[in-house]
């Protein structure tokens, strides 16, 4: 193969040298004005293009070169004060030369001048010389020769409003000249494919499509011919044009040539005549790439519809929407064998148009949609990722355009597709939906849309048969859970009856979630049922009579149950959680038995099931600012559930955590409320249990290792108490604050203290804090002032 | 004048007559009356020069003046001057006596038939030649030839058919091809089509030959020569089936004649077009078709 190359090298050089050597004479005799020389070297110069030897990209080079000295040979021709021959005469006499190729573009150089001398009708000389082109059925040389032919004509038809217009069927003329080198050229090109250089079939399909461009010319110059209007264009240039794509049988030739009428004639023409361009779709060679082909078509009429509104009547009229529709499902049930990505791929171009076109129309989109879906249903099991890709792109191209989940919700074939999509993009699928309500913030406001919301994003809600769990990314699984508990926020409407069912809705589905996901979406759920609530509570008095389905015990029901879901998992810390929400939620809902229920189910799971001591300590805590907050309960219920509360306290595993836990639960006993509970004593008996706990532990840790504890504990009783002393709590006096104070400083400065800045610091500020108090004067200064530092 | 006039020389036997062995005593011209406004026609001779010789037709009048001129005041005694258009026709110009001055004798041949064109083939000529002879006793007679040509016209005849004709190699190549003539005149243009119905070879190329099929009589024996005076590439590249290509010939490039059919039981000339289609082994196949060429009046003299 490197001969070959090398070899072709040497003879394009050899031919360029020919060319070189006979221009030289040329240009001689030109200077000399010697007609009869310059006909004889300019033959023999363009004998050169005779070679069969070069390819087609070398041969283009040869051609260039000749192409430049005819350009000065015309200029010669064209003068005949230098030969004193006639344009006439000169026409004859080129064709006295022997060999046909250097004939014929001396020819089409003559030809030229006689079209501008117009001694002749445009159209007469114009027909004379693409008929005796015919001569040269060579495909590469014949091309090149019509390719010249186009070039010197271009300029030279008899269309309307230029010089060479000739009678009434001036245009015609001109457009029957370049239609017929068109299919000359095309006629050439094709045979390429059979016949032309030898060599591999890929190589000669290479080197015919570096000539494509030759012949798509023509068509161009067409598409510049100003009386081509639109009655031309429908009822001759198109279907000749046609014509010759479909008979030339040949699947390079009509891609690039649909292609080529599709790119240069102008939108509207292609509008008006959709019918007879669709028409020949089915027509072509089986392995034509119809799909590109008619989706640029579809593109551009798309940016068209784009371009202005004034342009959408026209679509209308012409029905584009159902004519390209039937061309499609046409063009996909004659090629049986087209990949379902090709199918595909043409319903995205169509969903793109009537998105751009029509995008009032969603009936157009679900049908789309739907034609989609019997195509996927004829194939077992799509597995192409690229077909998958352009299903997602096929989804995703309604949520674009309307930037509106709510309206791709009203589709009913859309989750018919998503059906078919495998289970990773299902998925995706799913999250470029909750994405796309999340960047517009949409709001889902109707039990039906959730339900098909959820019916569409069941990939991320629940397992689905034949998943490979094990494969899912720990990361990827978390973020597409949160994106569903997000989600679940973005479900919302004012009419709580609405918003019940809604959230019936998404229990539904959340529930089947398995272990796995129920953490994420509980969590939502609970708290958009909680919302519910307080909007219930804002219409309060007139609903609760006339909705009896609707009251807040059935609600709490329902959280109840939604909780319980999480002991599967199980989540215990969780539950604990929102058992505690929901307390306070019935609190506020002035609901005390229900209240109390939560409660008894947070313990339970204390008791239970956390077992860590960790996360007991978080839960006691959490237990306790709770139930320091609540309001609704009696004497009674309050007194078992704060005793409850006490007694775990006491029982955590670590000291200082007892001591924290316990110290903590005297604000149980006082709620600084107007019509809080200010049990002193109570509060008293906390700290002094504290404090007791706290000694405990500082000689626990002097006979485990021989040093002190921790300080601050003490110092965090301290201000406990001095919390207490300021609200004016009378079981807390000053001399036992004054006693705490010195029993800190003797401890601190004990040999067996390490020191601890923390606790120095926080100390240091406690006391700040005192001596600002007692400076304060007035009733707090004189309360302070008993206080001795 | 029964027998027409003409000198055939046929070229093995054309013998120089006008090399001379000396100087001659006298020089003869020949003038023809209306030499100065009469077409002369190029004609090439032996030696390869061409010069121009004045155009004749059938049946026209020659005439001129003959002037004799002694050398050095030389007088020369003669037995007779005549002028002869050879083959047939001797005027007397004078009767024997001497001539001492330069003397101009007019002649005149009125009406001569002249039904051949003067032709200048491989194997044989046709001329017309005037001849000037003084007679003399001694020192041999003194002799002038002057050529001239004849053309003859004919009117653009009145039938005119087209050929037309499918050839054909049974299951290889099958075509039609059609002259849009039979009869082409000097300066024609032969134009035609060439139908492809079924092409299974690989053709490389087509031309078109003009082909002069010149027969000539020697005795009992007849020898043919053929040339081929034209060879025009038609088609470049291998045409498939249903294609036509476009034939157009200019024939005035070409130095052709008219047909001569059978010129005195001597020879005759011929043309015609013959079909070539080269396929890319060098194989040739052709076909030939008789034409015939005449001669159109002149349109403008």
């Amino acid at each position: 193969m490197l001969n070959g190359t090398e070899d072709e090298e040497k003879w394009l050089a050899e031919g360029i040298a020919g060319i070189q050597h006979n221009a030289f004479y040329m240009h001689r005799a030109l200077d000399s004005n010697n007609l009869r020389e310059a006909l004889k070297y300019s033959a023999q110069m363009l004998s050169e293009l005779r070679t069969s030897k070069l390819s087609p990209h070398k041969y283009y080079e040869l051609y260039m070169r000749a192409f430049d000295e005819l350009k000065r040979l015309e200029l010669f021709f064209k003068d005949d004060s230098k030969h004193g021959v006639s344009v006439v005469d000169l026409y004859e006499l080129v064709q006295h030369a022997g060999n046909i190729l250097p004939r014929l573009y001396l020819l089409c150089t003559v030809g030229s001048i006689y079209i501008k001398s117009k001694e002749a009708p445009a159209k007469e000389v114009l027909k004379d010389l693409v008929e005796m082109c015919r001569g040269v059925q060579h495909p590469i040389r014949g091309l090149f020769l019509r390719s010249y032919l186009a070039q010197i004509s271009r300029d030279k038809l008899p269309d309307i409003g230029s010089e060479y217009e000739g009678d009434a069927d001036t245009v015609m003329d001109a457009v029957d000249f370049v239609l017929q080198n068109f299919t000359e050229m095309n006629k050439l090109w094709v045979r390429m494919r059979h016949q032309g250089p030898g060599g591999v079939r890929e190589k000669r399909e290479k080197e015919r499509s570096e000539l494509q461009d030759l012949v798509g010319k023509n068509l161009h110059v067409l598409s510049q011919i100003e009386g081509v209007d639109l009655e031309m264009y429908k009822e001759t240039v198109l279907p000749r044009v046609l014509e010759q794509v479909v008979n030339c049988k040949d699947d390079l030739a009509q891609y690039y040539l649909m292609d080529c009428i599709i790119q240069v004639f102008p939108d509207e023409y292609h509008l008006q005549t959709l019918e007879t361009l669709l028409g020949a779709c089915p027509q072509l060679q089986p392995t034509v790439d119809v799909k590109t082909v008619l989706s640029r078509l579809m593109d551009r009429l798309s940016n068209y519809a784009a371009s202005s509104a004034d342009v959408l009547p026209e679509f209308l009229q012409v029905e584009a929407f159902s004519k390209l529709s039937n061309a499609i499902g046409k063009v996909i049930e004659a090629q049986v064998d087209m990949p379902a990505v090709g199918a595909i791929t043409l319903y995205v171009s169509l969903l793109t148009f009537t998105l751009r076109v029509h995008p009032d129309r969603l009936d157009h989109v679900d049908q789309v949609l739907g034609a989609c879906v019997k195509k996927l249903s004829n194939i077992p099991k799509l597995e192409d990722s690229r077909a998958m890709k352009q299903v997602v792109a096929l989804l995703s191209a309604p949520l674009e355009k309307y930037n509106d989940i709510v309206t791709a919700l009203t589709l009913s074939n859309y989750p018919r597709v998503m059906d078919h999509l495998d289970i990773g993009t299902n998925k995706l699928m799913a999250m470029v939906i909750i994405q796309s309500i999340m960047k517009n913030n949409s709001c889902i406001s109707t039990a039906d849309k959730v339900e098909v919301l959820f019916e569409l994003i069941k990939g991320l809600i629940k397992d689905i048969d034949g998943a490979d769990v094990d494969e899912l990314d720990e990361e990827d699984f978390k973020e597409e859970q949160n994106s569903v508990a997000r989600l679940i926020h973005m479900l919302y409407n004012d009419e709580p009856e609405e918003m019940l069912k809604i959230i019936c809705i998404v229990r539904k589905h959340t529930m089947v979630g398995g272990p796995k996901r129920l953490p994420f979406t509980v969590s939502s759920l609970v708290f958009s049922a909680l919302r519910l609530l307080r909007q219930l509570q804002g219409q309060e008095g007139d609903l609760v009579g006339e909705e009896a389905s609707m009251t807040p015990n059935k609600i709490f029901q329902l959280l109840t149950q939604v909780i319980e879901s999480l002991s599967a998992v199980p989540s215990p810390e969780l539950a604990l959680r929102l058992y505690l929400q929901c307390a306070e939620a019935a609190n506020g809902c002035d609901i005390e038995h229900v209240s109390y229920e939560f409660f008894t189910q947070a313990f339970v799971l204390y008791e239970e099931e956390i077992a860590d001591s960790k996360a007991q300590v978080t839960a006691i805590h959490l237990i306790i600012g709770t139930l320091q907050r609540m309001n609704v309960f009696g004497v009674e219920n309050r007194d078992t559930l704060t005793h409850k509360a006490t007694g775990y306290s006491a029982r955590l595993l670590k000291k200082a955590d007892q001591c924290r836990a316990v110290y903590a639960c005297s604000h149980l006993f006082w709620v600084d409320d107007q019509d809080g509970i200010k049990d002193g004593e109570r509060v008293l008996l906390c700290l002094k249990r504290a404090l007791r706990i706290a000694n405990a532990a500082q000689q626990m840790a002097n006979v485990a290792r021989g040093s002190g504890g921790p300080v601050s504990l003490f110092v965090e009783i301290l201000n406990k108490y001095i919390y207490f002393f300021e609200k004016g709590n009378k079981q807390i006096t000053s001399s036992a604050i004054q006693g705490l104070i010195e029993l800190i400083n003797t401890e601190m400065q004990s040999d067996s203290t390490n020191p601890d800045s923390v606790a120095d610091a926080f100390l240091a500020s406690t006391l700040r804090y005192i001596r600002f108090q007692k400076q304060k004067g007035g009733v707090v200064g004189e309360k302070f002032e008993s206080i001795k530092l | 004048m029964s027998i027409p006039l003409a000198v055939l020389g046929l070229s093995l036997l054309a013998a120089n007559f006008l090399i001379e062995a000396f100087k001659p005593a006298c020089s003869i011209s020949i003038k023809f009356s209306d030499g100065k406004t009469r077409k002369r026609v190029p004609i090439k001779r032996e030696n390869g020069q061409t010069l121009l010789a004045p155009l004749f037709r059938n049946q026209e009048n020659i005439a001129g003046k003959i002037t004799i001129e002694p050398h050095q005041g030389k007088r020369i005694e003669h037995n007779g001057v005549k002028v002869e258009l050879l083959g047939q026709i001797v005027r007397e110009l004078d009767v024997p006596g001497d001539i001492y001055e330069r003397t101009t004798y007019p002649f005149e041949f009125s009406m001569v038939e002249m039904p051949y064109e003067t032709y200048n083939g491989v194997n044989v000529r046709l001329r017309y030649v005037l001849k000037v002879t003084v007679s003399r006793n001694y020192g041999g007679s003194i002799i002038e030839y002057l050529n001239f040509l004849v053309h003859n016209y004919s009117p653009p005849p009145s039938i005119n058919t087209s050929i037309k004709m499918e050839v054909g190699i049974e299951d290889c190549l099958h075509i039609e091809f059609e002259y849009n003539k039979s009869k082409y005149h000097l300066k024609d243009v032969i134009v035609g089509k060439i139908y492809f119905f079924l092409v299974k070879i690989k053709i490389k190329n087509m031309d078109i030959e003009i082909r002069r099929r010149e027969s000539t009589v020697t005795g009992a024996t007849n020898h043919v020569e053929t040339e081929t005076l034209a060879k025009f590439e038609l088609m470049d590249g291998a045409p498939v089936r249903g294609e036509s290509i476009p034939v157009r010939l200019f024939l005035s490039p070409y130095e052709l004649t008219p047909t001569h059919r059978n010129i005195n039981n001597k020879f005759s000339v011929k043309y015609y077009l013959n079909l070539v289609l080269v396929d890319e082994e060098g194989l040739r196949y052709f076909k030939q078709q008789q034409i015939t060429i005449y001669r159109l009046p002149l349109q403008n003299t």
